[in-house]
């Protein structure tokens, strides 16, 4: 248990971080692309993709909500031991993990009026991540792209916010894709 | 085929090796010795420990000597190699209560506990250059007394006994680091406060002395001045108490400034406080009369307007590092957008010549 | 220097940039707050740039650095040895062979890919600064979208001169929202800020960071009856003959005689190397010499 608590992390961090922050850029600024990522093996249920994720963008400055899917022990443990970020409650935390239905949106901070930025990016884990489905535009695509979302509404809602609102990234096995505030979807 | 200035690299590599033997200079005079800075040039040390924000003195001097003695590019130096460095976490905050001083001197009382001791200070000596030091400076016999041990109490300990001063709760809250987070506005005290330490001394001079001439002005009286050193201690949670780290000169001032009050409470004083790394009294002196003028709204006082008091306008433009290299930014290449302006300036000048021939001709 | 970390910062200080640009480019325009780090370069020579630079840059990436569009002039070789330095990573001239380049006022004239990303040094991010000095208004001006100031600040030039007089770091509107500072490009590059390439913005003293992710709206603002208008100088270069680039306007002899050829230096190369002659390619190094 303490042994695997200690692994998972990335092997060489300046080098890995580096490319797996290359991947979550490129989603975030091309929504709809999927990427690749690799380095990190974190317990179950986290995917590696999210692993990774949180390797490159976690520390002590960046309260987690942990969604009941993936509140255990292990996972906590491996998050703390590997980044150092505390826990928080839904309206306090930077970043959120978990699956669909196991993250409140609504009550999430959106950011404020003077600080949009000051908003929670939200790591959902799926079981599936492929270029069908929702049709996506907006800034970062060039026409339209195509992204399996697990619903619209909710995002719709969440664009309608703009320039408040959440910003997404999706997990599934070593792949990634985001949707940010900006994307409208149908 | 024509190209201007190519070559680029082999410039900057000539003009750092020119560099290196203007700092040497003229070779058949003994190089500086960084321990001779250290102990010789100790004020300018002070200044570039103060402003580069780190406590080593040994490194400002080695900084001071590679800067050619120009202070601000040798705090350039600090701050840079300063920001590579890990940080173990913070210290307990410092007692000046326990500092064993070099210097203190109050102004608001002819004697106090502890006394008035005058320290090595320029205060009394006459400006007259001493050509004696051109030839020797040999140090003089200096009479020798056994140091005081005791803990010297702060005068402001004696008004706040009388609750005649505005009292300042000690709070546990760690305060916000300037260095670590952006600034935000409006900034809290300590945040103010961490701006004017590591501050331009003569920025922080002159807008501390336009408060004394009527912009903002509020009365200042040095209340106490001390300079000495003092232990830095720092919490180990694996052992559960706090131990030494190091001893650090520091210059502490603290303003007693025009009172405070209204039908309902008793007047009171109100504080201004500078605290400063090293013997730096006239940075510490400034900086307690700008804090005090920053905190008008805090003590409901009115906004006159005044530079001092604008927090926006004196935390902005504070720090040399940044002024420095902004200013001098403007000698790098700017011609592209020069180009923009030539263009649209002859553009205007051309339609207006148009016009007035126009309108001449009509 | 191989005591420092990989691209010099430390990786705490990394994550701190990383998530300041994700947010950057979900809200495109805006300027987010990050905590500037001192860098062993000056404030106002491209800490920014050289920052945002050193959060995205990859071992496998080519980097290239100009200033003024040009490859050799000082701070660009300055800030490129930087990195060779600090990071390891390839360097280049040639635009198409870049991964990340990082800029100083110019938008290279080679229309940029989907796979580049494009560095701006920024010195002072904030659009609105010179109209209003007080970050905390300019701040309550954006959450407001109350841009007002701007319009009266372009409609006086017109009243004025008979036309907009700003000719680099020309306003624009983000996707509809954020009023932005493109940095002091000239408003010819203006119709190039939409791009297929990723574009980001780094101000270190003013601690700022923004971008603008590919194929977003990017507006230069203006009148119906003023429209923008992206202007050069009315020649070719002399060089290499382009009709279509930036030009630098230089003063060669005593006369006043002016030569006029492309700031972006690579552009001028690759089209020399292809062949192209301008007006005066060959015959001016024995006349200036």
């Amino acid at each position: 248990m303490q042994a695997q608590l200690l692994e998972g992390g990335f092997a060489d961090l300046p080098v890995d971080a580096s490319h797996t922050f290359r991947a979550v850029m490129t989603a975030m600024a091309r929504p709809g692309d999927i990427m690749d990522v690799a380095g990190a093996k974190p317990p179950s249920p986290l995917s590696t993709a999210c692993g990774a994720v949180l390797l490159t963008l976690c520390d002590p400055d960046t309260p987690i909500y942990l969604g009941t899917s993936h509140n255990t022990p292990e996972v906590r443990d491996w998050i703390t031991f590997h980044t150092g970020a505390p826990f928080s409650d839904v309206e306090n935390a930077t970043f959120a993990i978990g699956t669909w239905q196991a993250l409140p949106l609504s009550e999430f901070a959106i950011g404020t009026p003077e600080y949009p930025d000051r908003s929670a990016t939200l790591i959902v884990e799926t079981a599936d991540l492929s270029n069908a489905g929702t049709t996506l535009k907006g800034p970062g695509i060039k026409d339209q792209a195509q992204l399996s979302l697990p619903e619209q509404q909710a995002f719709q809602a969440n664009a309608a916010l703009f320039p408040l609102g959440l910003d997404f990234i999706f997990t599934s096995g070593n792949r990634l894709a985001a949707l940010p505030r900006t994307t409208k979807v149908s | 085929m024509y190209v201007a200035v190519k070559g680029g690299e082999r410039a900057i590599d000539n003009a750092h090796a020119w560099l290196a033997e203007e700092r040497r200079g003229d070779t058949s005079v003994p190089e500086l010795t960084v321990a001779q800075i250290r102990e010789q040039m100790a004020l300018a040390v002070n200044r570039v420990m103060a402003e580069g924000s780190l406590y080593d003195p040994d490194l400002a001097a080695l900084a001071i000597k590679q800067a050619r003695g120009d202070l601000i590019e040798a705090i350039f130096l600090i701050r840079a190699y300063r920001t590579t460095l890990p940080r173990f976490g913070g210290s307990t905050a410092i007692d000046t209560e326990n500092m064993s001083c070099d210097r203190r001197i109050s102004a608001t009382f002819k004697d106090a506990p502890g006394g008035q001791v005058l320290g090595p200070t320029f205060d009394y000596t006459h400006r007259l250059l001493d050509f004696k030091l051109a030839a020797d400076g040999e140090a003089t016999d200096v009479p020798v007394d056994t140091p005081n041990q005791d803990t010297t109490p702060h005068i402001m300990s004696f008004l706040d006994q009388e609750q005649l001063i505005q009292s300042e709760p000690a709070g546990d809250d760690t305060p916000p680091d300037l260095t670590r987070t952006p600034l935000e506005l409006p900034a809290t005290r300590a945040l103010r406060l961490q701006s004017l330490t590591r501050g331009d001394e003569g920025f922080i001079l002159g807008m501390a002395y336009s408060t004394q001439r009527g912009y903002a002005r509020n009365h200042a009286f040095v209340a106490e001045l001390r300079i000495g050193t003092v232990p830095v201690e720092m919490e180990i949670p694996e052992l559960g108490f706090a131990i030494d780290v190091g001893e650090i000169t520091v210059t502490e001032c603290e303003t007693v400034n025009q009172f405070q009050g209204s039908k309902t409470q008793p007047p009171q004083f109100t504080r201004g406080y500078g605290l400063v790394f090293g013997m730096t009294e006239r940075k510490a002196i400034s900086m307690a009369l700008v804090d005090r003028a920053l905190r008008w709204k805090e003590l409901g006082e009115d906004n006159l307007g005044a530079p001092a008091q604008d927090e926006e306008f004196v935390l902005y433009h504070s720090d040399n590092i940044q002024a420095t290299g902004f200013l001098e930014h403007i000698k790098l290449p700017h011609y592209v957008d020069f180009q923009s302006e030539l263009e649209l300036i002859r553009k205007l000048r051309c339609e207006a010549q148009a016009n007035l021939t126009q309108e001449a001709a009509e | 220097m191989s005591d420092y970390n990989f691209a010099y910062l430390d990786e705490q200080t990394k994550r701190m940039i990383r998530r300041a640009i994700l947010k950057g480019l979900a809200i495109p325009g805006y300027q987010v707050p990050f905590a500037s780090r001192e860098m062993p370069m000056p404030y106002g020579w491209g800490t920014g740039g050289v920052q945002v630079s050193a959060a995205v840059l990859t071992p496998e990436d080519t980097l290239k650095v100009i200033d003024q569009g040009a490859d050799d002039t000082t701070n660009a070789v300055s800030i490129r040895r930087f990195f060779e330095k600090t990071a390891g990573v390839q360097v280049t001239e040639a635009t198409t062979d870049a991964s990340v380049i990082q800029t100083r006022h110019r938008i290279p004239e080679q229309d940029l890919r989907a796979d580049q990303i494009l560095v701006y040094q920024v010195p002072i991010p904030e659009p609105l600064r010179f109209l209003e000095p007080s970050e905390v208004e300019t701040r309550k001006m954006h959450s407001l979208e109350e841009y007002g100031l701007m319009h009266v600040k372009l409609y006086e030039d017109i009243s004025q001169h008979g036309d907009i007089a700003t000719a680099y770091a020309y306003p624009v509107k983000v996707e509809g929202r954020y009023v932005m500072d493109p940095s002091p490009i000239p408003k010819f590059d203006n119709p190039k800020l939409e791009m297929a390439g990723i574009q980001l913005f780094g101000a270190g003293r003013e601690q700022r960071i923004y971008a603008i992710p590919p194929y977003t709206q990017v507006v230069s603002l203006d009148f119906d009856d003023y429209p923008f208008q992206a202007s050069k100088a009315d020649h070719a270069c002399d060089l290499c003959g382009a009709k279509d680039s930036y030009l630098d306007e230089l003063i060669v002899d005593d006369q006043g005689g002016r030569v006029f050829m492309c700031s972006d230096t690579d552009y001028c190369s690759t089209r020399r190397a292809q062949g192209h002659v301008g007006a005066q390619g060959s015959p001016i190094q024995e006349d200036a010499a």
